[in-house]
Formats: structure tokens, sequence, C-alpha cells
């Protein structure tokens, strides 16, 4: 049996739900810190990022499961719903974190972020394509909507990756090194999706003209 | 909040005489500071003598003012500059002052630094959105520009930070986020106000490393990357001197740069600040034009508008 064999073997054996209660582990801990005052000498901006780069993270997270199963047959297929999840969740704090704990609820100025500051907007609009997303993440929908359709709904997935590491990338003064390594690593998955898309294309036309 | 324009009493009348620092106490001060360098345990003691200019609210934690930094220099997390600046050798120290001055020269630290100290309580207002209150030790700048006597043709004044890769982490290595040295400038009435000082120390102690020893500039009504720290050039212009941000995004920082909620950042609002220290829950508080010195300094922007001249 190869070394990826066994990985793939340990891996079936992991159990999913756990998952969940994990990855909310580091949010109740920073939550923790912060109440404690001992995030820092800013700790409404320590959560707020803290939050906000665990999504990235996890949303990146997600995008490799398919080059990892295709390049090191690594499968992580079974986690990628959990994945995709928890970092909806994490979005959903990250901007819980802003609107009241940073911008306290204070609607005007919310509404002025959010037609105003093109990074706000990217944020946002990443976030408001990651709801479809998580409502059609049950079996059921994918069942109701029917594979294909739920396929070409999920790949929303990519622009709100996308749009999360510019958000990133647009918030920081100058150009420090961290938010482009992340661009980085978003623009080359979604490269990997775009040739792999387009060779399964070719393959695809190929094949049809043998056949015909 | 109790700001006068012009002190009513003297500092003398305030500030028993036993309690001012003598040049020597500060000279063997500095030298206590250079045997024990690096690190913050070295500060010694400096006395400052209250000042009318203080604004009467509480300071800031000592650990949130020293842990909470920008100071590209040594990286460019906000924690960076605690861990990294006790690398920085702050003695001996000269500041070379030159330009449009009748005394040019490179003058050692005690040779700028006066006898008497003053505590300026101010608020200091980041451009990132955020204030703290900071209890500084130092004199007014325009004492130091006296003494190099600028011609009549000086307009500006520049200002330029230590190079010093070998020391400061933050200028080693490939990928560099901004052009060195750190660069400011005032204009020379801004310069000249009273409100604007050199500080050498704060919390009653030499300044930390992390926040600008041995010394660096303070402007309470800008935003606070226009108080450049670890000074080692001051330079008399007849132009508008260049400034590290504003060459890196001239459309998001100013040359003047005033604190003005009015006018937003290019990416977010100024309206208000978060308070650093206050807490999890803390309000944000309303952000006061200049820093709450508009009294003070208003009228030298009288004629300017301040949206263009941000």
């Amino acid at each position: 049996m190869s070394a990826v064999d066994r990985i793939n073997g340990a891996l079936r054996r992991v159990p999913v739900l756990p998952l969940y209660a994990l990855g909310f582990v580091p949010a109740a801990v920073y939550f923790w810190l912060a109440l404690q005052n001992r995030l820092g000498a800013d700790p409404v901006k320590a959560l707020e990022q803290e939050y906000g780069l665990i999504a990235l993270q996890l949303l990146i997270a997600a995008l490799v499961v398919t080059p990892l199963r295709d390049l090191a047959r690594v499968n992580l297929l079974r986690f990628r719903r959990m994945l995709g999840l928890m970092a909806f969740y994490y979005v959903v704090m990250h901007l819980s974190v802003w609107a009241v704990l940073d911008r306290q609820l204070d609607w005007p100025r919310i509404v002025e972020d959010l037609t105003k500051r093109p990074f706000i907007m990217l944020g946002m609009a990443a976030t408001v394509l990651l709801v479809p997303l998580a409502a059609t993440s049950t079996d059921w929908a994918v069942k109701r909507l029917g594979a294909l359709r739920w396929r070409g709904l999920h790949r929303l997935a990519y622009p709100a990756t996308a749009l999360g590491a510019a958000h990133y990338v647009w918030l920081v003064k100058a150009w420090p090194l961290e938010p482009l390594l992340y661009a980085a690593a978003v623009a080359a998955l979604l490269l990997y999706r775009a040739v792999r898309g387009r060779q399964k294309a070719t393959v695809r036309a190929t094949g049809a003209r043998r056949t015909a | 909040m109790l700001i006068r324009s012009r002190p009513t009493i003297r500092y003398s009348e305030v500030t028993p005489k036993a309690t001012y620092l003598n040049r020597r106490q500060l000279i063997a001060g500095v030298a206590a500071l250079a045997a024990t360098a690096p690190g913050l345990a070295a500060a010694a003691k400096l006395n400052g003598a209250p000042s009318p200019y203080s604004i009467g609210e509480p300071p800031t934690a000592l650990e949130h003012i020293t842990t909470y930094n920008n100071f590209y220099e040594f990286g460019l997390g906000k924690d960076d500059p605690a861990k990294n600046a006790g690398a920085l050798t702050t003695a001996p120290w000269s500041v070379a002052i030159d330009g449009l001055v009748g005394k040019p020269g490179s003058y050692a630290l005690e040779d700028i630094v006066p006898a008497v100290l003053e505590e300026r309580v101010y608020r200091l207002r980041c451009v990132e959105g955020w204030s703290m209150v900071i209890p500084w030790i130092g004199f007014p700048l325009r004492d130091v520009l006296a003494m190099a006597e600028p011609t009549g043709s000086a307009k500006f004044v520049a200002f330029e930070t230590l190079v010093r890769p070998e020391e400061m982490q933050g200028q080693r290595g490939g990928f560099q986020t901004l052009d060195w040295p750190y660069v400011e400038g005032l204009r020379l009435d801004e310069a000249m106000h009273p409100l604007t000082i050199l500080a050498v120390g704060l919390y009653g102690e030499s300044l930390p490393n992390q926040n600008g020893a041995p010394l660096r500039l303070v402007v309470p009504w800008k935003y606070g990357f226009k108080s450049i720290k670890s000074i080692v050039r001051i330079t008399l212009t007849e132009d508008v001197p260049a400034t590290t941000w504003n060459l890196q995004a001239p459309n998001e920082y100013g040359f003047y740069s005033n604190v003005n909620p009015g006018v937003s950042h290019p990416r977010w609002s100024q309206a208000s600040e978060r308070v650093v220290g206050a807490g999890l829950f803390a309000a944000r508080r309303e952000t006061e034009m200049f820093n709450g010195y508009a009294e003070e300094v208003g009228a030298m922007y009288a004629d300017m508008d301040l949206a263009r001249y941000y």
C-alpha cells in the first residue's frame, strides 16, 4: 500500500462532524482573549483581522482540495463542505465584529462605508456571494438543484475567494508581503482551475469527435 | 479640554526649581541609557515640568504605548517594533542640522536637549483610525531651530530618520515596503508653533526605542505618521520637502495631513476613532478638528481648502 493510500485510508476514518466544533475553537479563544483585554492595544481590530484572516485561509483550503486530489491523489473531498461552511461562519463573525464592535451599529456610517469604500464593498460582495453557497450546502439542496446546476452555482466560491483576497490587499497601508502572498495563492489556484477546465473541455471535444 | 494658546503662568512657577532636571543629570541619564541599551529596562528617569498645553485626560497604559507602534524600520506588525527595536544603539547620537541655517553642523544630542524639559500630555491620532493619550517629555522644536538660526529664505523644515539596516531589521531584505530613509516635513510656521515638540521621553522616562528614541517629533494636530522618529537630520528648505507616505500614496497622504474628521481617507472615514486601551465594547470617539487643537492652530490654515490640502 502506497503512502498516499495510507493517508487516504486514515482520512476516511476522520469523522467530519467534530471538525465543525474544532473549527470554532480559534474564534472562541480569540474572543475570550479580547474580553480579557489580552489581544493587544486594539482588541476590536485584532479580533476583526483574526476572523477575516481565518475566513480567507479556509476559503483557500477549500480551493486546495481539487488540485491536491489531481496532483497528489490525496482526497480531502469529504471535508470540503466543512471547510466552505466554516469559511462562511468566519466571514459572518468578521462582518459582525466590524458592524457591532468596530462600527457600533452606526447605520449611517455603515451605509457610507458600504457605498464609498471600495475595499469594504469588495468584502461585502464576497460575503453576499457566499450566502447562496451556505444556503445550498445540504445534500437535500444538491438533489433539489441537480448536480450540474449545483456545481455551477458553487463556482461562486472562485469569485468570492478572489474578492476576499483583493479586500485584504486593498485594506492595508503600503504593500506588506502577507496579503500579496495570499493573493498570489488565490491567483494560482484559480489559474489551475481555468487550465484544468480547458483541458477537460479539450478532452471531451476530442473524445466526442472520436466516437462520432 | 483646557488648552490656552499661551501659558498664563511660567513653567518656573508651576514646577519648583529643585525638580528641574539639570543638565548634568540629563547627560548622566543619556549616558546611562547608552551603557545599558538596548531595551526598555534601560529607561532613564526624566522629569518634565507640567505644561498648560497638556490635555486633562488620563494617559493610555504604558504597555499599550510601547507595544502598539508603527515603526516600519523594525517591521510592519504593530508589535514588531517592541520586539525588534532593542537592537538599536541610541548613544552616541547626533543630529545634522543643515540647509538654510546660519549655523549648520552636526549637533550632539546633549547639545540639542535643553536642561529643562516639559511634560506634554497629547492625544496621538493615527491615520488608521485609533488614538492614544501619551505623556511626552520634550521641548519645543522652535528652540532647536532658533539655535541653528534659519535664514530669511527658509520656508520648510525637513526631517530624516536613521538608516541603519544592521540594527533596523525592517530596512534589511529584498522586500522593502517604504523607501529609506523615512522623511517628513513641516511648514516653518508649523515647526515654530509652540505645540510642536521634540520628545526625548514619555511617562517620566527616556523614550523606549520603539517609540522613536532618542529623539522624535510630536505634532499633536497632525496624523501620527507626521511625528517622525529617531531623527538624524533636520534641514531647512525653501521648497516643500518630500514626505515618505506622500511618496508612497500621494492621493491618500498629503503633505499637511492635519487631523480632520471632515476629510476622509480615500479608503476609510476619519470621522471617529477607536480609543486604544478602552476595551472590546468601548464607544468610538468622535474625532476632533485638528485633533482638538483648532483654537491654537486653526489660524495657520485659515485661507486653505483643507479638502484639497489634506
